[in-house]
């Protein structure tokens, strides 16, 4: 397609790193993101991924923006309480990079619909806020095939793996099947610094780009855990789990199921 | 005998269980948990009996929302 004079002066910071350059560059406006859930780790996702000029970035989410949203989810400002996240997601994109396209999908990621959203993807970012959807779309990358990126953040700790589907650990070899119901910390418990969404999101992003030009090590079968508090990075290798319920030898799981969210038992504050 | 939980050096008494070692590590919900023993992740149904030898190296691994639950 090549790029035109605007495009290599837009992406000029891309083109001169060796391991991109002008190919690098096409290959990413050639390419298509998902990212499931336009909250605190979509957003900065989002954001990176469509200043770096991904050509198509899909977002899926049912939710409208709320003003405790906007602690930590930054791609939705004041202006967009009320609005829904999809579309202020897709907005801000927009105003970053006329080259990328936005695909919204204002629903929930459920059995039914997601794996043939996720089939038009060549990379999927979990930016989910919940255990059932997290499985959800483990498994959905799994039946397609596609590789992604998972991650989580609780109060001052986040994490994430990449998961290659067929060559390395998934989320379930990790954790099986979501906690029982009554085990997840109540709401008022489960606060969050607003940043771990941006420092962890955009690693999730770094990993889509690198998927995607096929440069450097991704992060398979190796899990990264952040502290802000300590300040400290850890990689804690995981092979995968020959009993994994779906990637495992004998697996149960033949086909994507809704598991049960376990839900907390306060009022939400 | 000296185990390694998450990175860092502990002293423990021989024959230490994994559930033994959640309690003593002050892990508050073990269900949120996910132990991983010298590199394989192991079974919940094996906490009680697994006991531990000189030089383990143990990760909890932490189950992790999207910080938030609404
Ligand atoms: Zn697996």
């Amino acid at each position: 397609m090549g790029l035109s004079e605007q495009q290599i002066e837009r992406y000029s910071r891309h083109i001169i790193l060796e391991e991109v350059g002008g190919q690098g560059q096409e290959k990413l406006l050639e390419s298509k993101v998902l990212i499931v859930g336009a909250g605190g780790l979509g957003a900065p996702a989002a954001l990176y991924l469509g200043a770096a000029g991904i050509g198509t970035i899909g977002l899926i989410d049912a939710d409208k923006v709320d003003l405790t949203n906007l602690q930590r989810q930054v791609i939705h400002h004041t202006a967009d309480v009320g609005v829904e996240k999809v579309k202020s997601a897709e907005n801000k994109i927009n105003a970053i990079n006329p080259d990328v396209t936005v695909k919204t999908y204002h629903q929930w990621a459920k059995a039914d619909n997601i794996r043939e959203i996720v089939r038009e993807y060549d990379f999927v970012i979990d930016g989910t806020d919940n255990f059932a959807a997290k499985f959800l779309v483990n498994d959905a990358c799994w039946f397609e095939k596609k590789a992604y990126s998972h991650a989580g953040i609780l109060r001052f700790d986040g994490q994430l793996i990449t998961v290659v589907p067929g060559q390395s650990t998934c989320y379930r070899c990790i954790f099986g099947s979501p906690p029982p119901v009554g085990s997840v910390p109540s709401c008022s418990q489960a606060g969050v610094l607003g940043v771990l969404a941006g420092v962890i999101g955009s690693l999730q992003a770094t990993e889509a780009i690198k998927y995607l030009l096929g440069i450097g090590d991704l992060l398979t079968n190796t899990l990264l855990t952040y502290n802000a508090l300590k300040m400290q990075f850890r990689r804690v290798n995981i092979k995968r789990n020959p009993d994994c319920k779906l990637c495992g030898s004998e697996p149960e799981i033949t086909e994507l199921i809704d598991e049960e969210q376990p839900v907390c038992d306060l009022e939400k504050d | 005998m000296k185990i390694v939980v998450n990175g860092e050096e502990f002293e423990s008494k021989d024959g230490l269980t994994i559930s033994e070692l959640l309690v003593e590590q002050e892990v508050k919900m073990p269900d949120m948990v996910s132990v991983e023993l010298n590199g394989e992740i192991l079974k919940r149904s094996v906490f009680e009996t697994a006991s531990l030898n000189e030089g383990d190296k143990v990760e909890f691994l932490y189950f992790m929302g999207g910080g938030q639950w609404d």
